[in-house]
């Protein structure tokens, strides 16, 4: 076995509270990232499926002349992000009702006139479904005189964006938090592996060893602490999703990119806390 | 080999410590440094190793110099030196064996090579038998002579002795200065600090360099007919300077 992946061996053994501790706590860091990660990822999963479903509906005076209706189509198709503009007559209006609510069929056959409304249901680009393109068009279709009401879901639109805005901005600032506290028992761990370790370093140094050489075993301490602290936050991450799952809600899983980006960080994050630690210290030796 | 030009130490806290030293030591040559404790005998040792660099003037040793060689050149010029403490450093959770082993691997000797370069050198300091011990159930004169087989393992040009007989007794002091001889008959340069005046009149064969208060006060070679006699030759002592720097 090469001298520097033995030597980080024996400092897991040497100190395995401490070793222990530093994996724990780069686990935290990034699970704190991926769980709300997983709350991201769901959420814009869910805000693309409502999005894809985004409507806008404008309700149609009765008295709309067919030329208003064509100007209004083809006014409205012009609009920037419009993907698609439908016109709902009265009769179809009337043949989805009584399709979506087969118990009020009685009810809508029996009618002398058909209450609905017509109307021309708009669906949205997938880029401009933000709640501001929605609400341009919407406010645009509002304006001709012939369109009766206009319904979009403004409100929860904006809410499910916001709440997408909250959980990334809390994730970074809770794992930036951990992440910090991750750095700081890495460097104490270093510290207290460069003491244990203090007399061999400065043999090595007396016999020639290069700085390379000397800082390896930290590295690799810190790059192996990395890995095991990204698999452990990858392994909660999945739990907390298999809990939820069964417990709240159906949501998915991260997809493996992010989980392989989970783990990288973690071993890069590792890595670089060693670094910093081992130069700082092996100054002292 | 060993050349020291106009050598300036100062250290911040405890002030001068070299003051226009200049000495060289030729290849093939065993040197004594002599001097009381804090005239600055380790200071050289550690300028030598380039684990420190003077203020003025220029330690050359083996081709590098201190005024031009980068840090990431001193490695290189470590392997060519083998040096050996009064505390011999042997880590004492390996073996007699895995310490010598050690110096070799730390600097990238093949595994194939160390286990024979092992064995020579611990036969050449007459350990080959104690091979497995450790250094705790080792005598003081034999953890010297695993030290010394640690220093020679990476073929050095040049050996440098820092108060190794000092914590031996007499006999087995001069036991590591026989091997010391030995190895220097061989052609390795051996430089040697040490506060022993008995072994140094013992052996007048050999070049002897004073230092007194960061001075070279007497060299044996460089002086014919020296300005002071040395302390070597004297038999009355000169007081120890007050220093609460290490010798």
């Amino acid at each position: 076995m090469p001298y520097a992946l033995r030597e980080a061996l024996s400092a897991f053994r040497r100190s395995p509270l401490l070793a222990f501790l530093s994996v724990i706590a780069i686990a935290f860091s990034l699970f704190v990232i991926g769980l709300f990660g997983l709350t991201t990822w769901n959420i814009g999963r869910a805000i693309d499926k409502v999005e894809e479903k985004v409507e806008i509906v404008a309700y149609l005076d009765d008295a709309t002349t067919p030329a208003q209706l064509e100007l209004a189509q083809t006014e409205g198709r012009a609009l920037p992000g419009v993907l698609e503009m439908r016109y709902v007559t009265k009769t179809e209006a009337l043949a989805n009702a009584m399709a979506d609510m087969q118990e009020f069929h009685d009810v809508f056959a029996d009618l002398d006139n058909n209450p609905l409304p017509a109307s021309l249901e708009i669906r949205m680009q997938p880029g401009s479904r933000t709640p501001q393109a929605v609400r341009a068009v919407a406010e645009r279709l509002r304006a001709y005189p012939f369109v009766e009401d206009v319904r979009y879901g403004r409100d929860w639109l904006e809410r499910i964006y916001l709440i997408r805005r909250l959980a990334g901005g809390a994730a970074t600032l809770i794992g930036v938090a951990f992440a910090l506290v991750a750095a700081i028992i890495i460097a104490t761990a270093v510290r207290i592996a460069v003491f244990a370790r203090r007399e061999e370093i400065s043999i090595m140094r007396l016999v020639g060893a290069t700085d390379g050489f000397v800082q390896r075993p930290f590295l690799l301490e810190g790059l192996m602490t990395g890995v095991m602290g990204g698999l452990l936050a990858a392994l909660l991450t999945w739990g907390a999703y298999r809990v939820l799952s069964a417990t709240m809600f159906k949501i998915e899983f991260l997809p493996g990119q992010w989980i392989v980006l989970v783990v990288a960080v973690g071993t890069l994050f590792g890595f670089l806390s060693s670094m910093v630690a081992v130069r700082r210290h092996l100054e002292e030796v | 080999m060993i050349k020291l030009t106009s050598v300036y130490k100062e250290y911040p806290r405890s002030g001068a410590a070299l003051k226009d030293v200049s000495f060289h030591v030729q290849k093939g040559e065993l040197a004594f440094l002599t001097g009381h404790s804090g005239a600055g005998k380790s200071t050289i040792l550690r300028l030598i190793q380039m684990a420190d660099f003077p203020n003025a003037g220029e330690v050359r040793v083996s081709g590098f110099s201190s005024k031009t060689v980068r840090r990431r050149e001193i490695p290189l010029l470590r392997r060519k030196l083998g040096v050996v403490f009064q505390d011999f450093r042997l880590l004492r959770d390996r073996t007699a064996e895995e310490n010598v082993a050690f110096a070799l691997e730390v600097t990238g000797v093949k595994r194939t090579t160390i286990g024979q370069r092992v064995n020579r050198v611990l036969t050449q300091v007459g350990l080959s038998h104690k091979a497995q011990a450790f250094p705790d159930e080792l005598s003081g004169g034999e953890r010297q002579r695993v030290a010394v087989a640690r220093a020679l393992a990476n073929e050095p040009l040049v050996l440098l002795a820092d108060e190794p007989t000092g914590n031996l007794d007499e006999w087995a002091a001069r036991g590591v200065f026989d091997l010391f001889r030995e190895i220097n008959s061989l052609g390795m340069t051996v430089l040697m600090a040490t506060h022993d005046l008995d072994l140094v009149r013992a052996h007048p064969e050999y070049r002897v360099i004073e230092l007194a208060q960061g001075q070279v006060v007497y060299d044996s070679k460089a002086a014919a007919s020296p300005a002071a006699p040395p302390a070597a030759a004297r038999s009355v002592e000169v007081p120890a300077i007050a220093d609460t720097r290490g010798s």
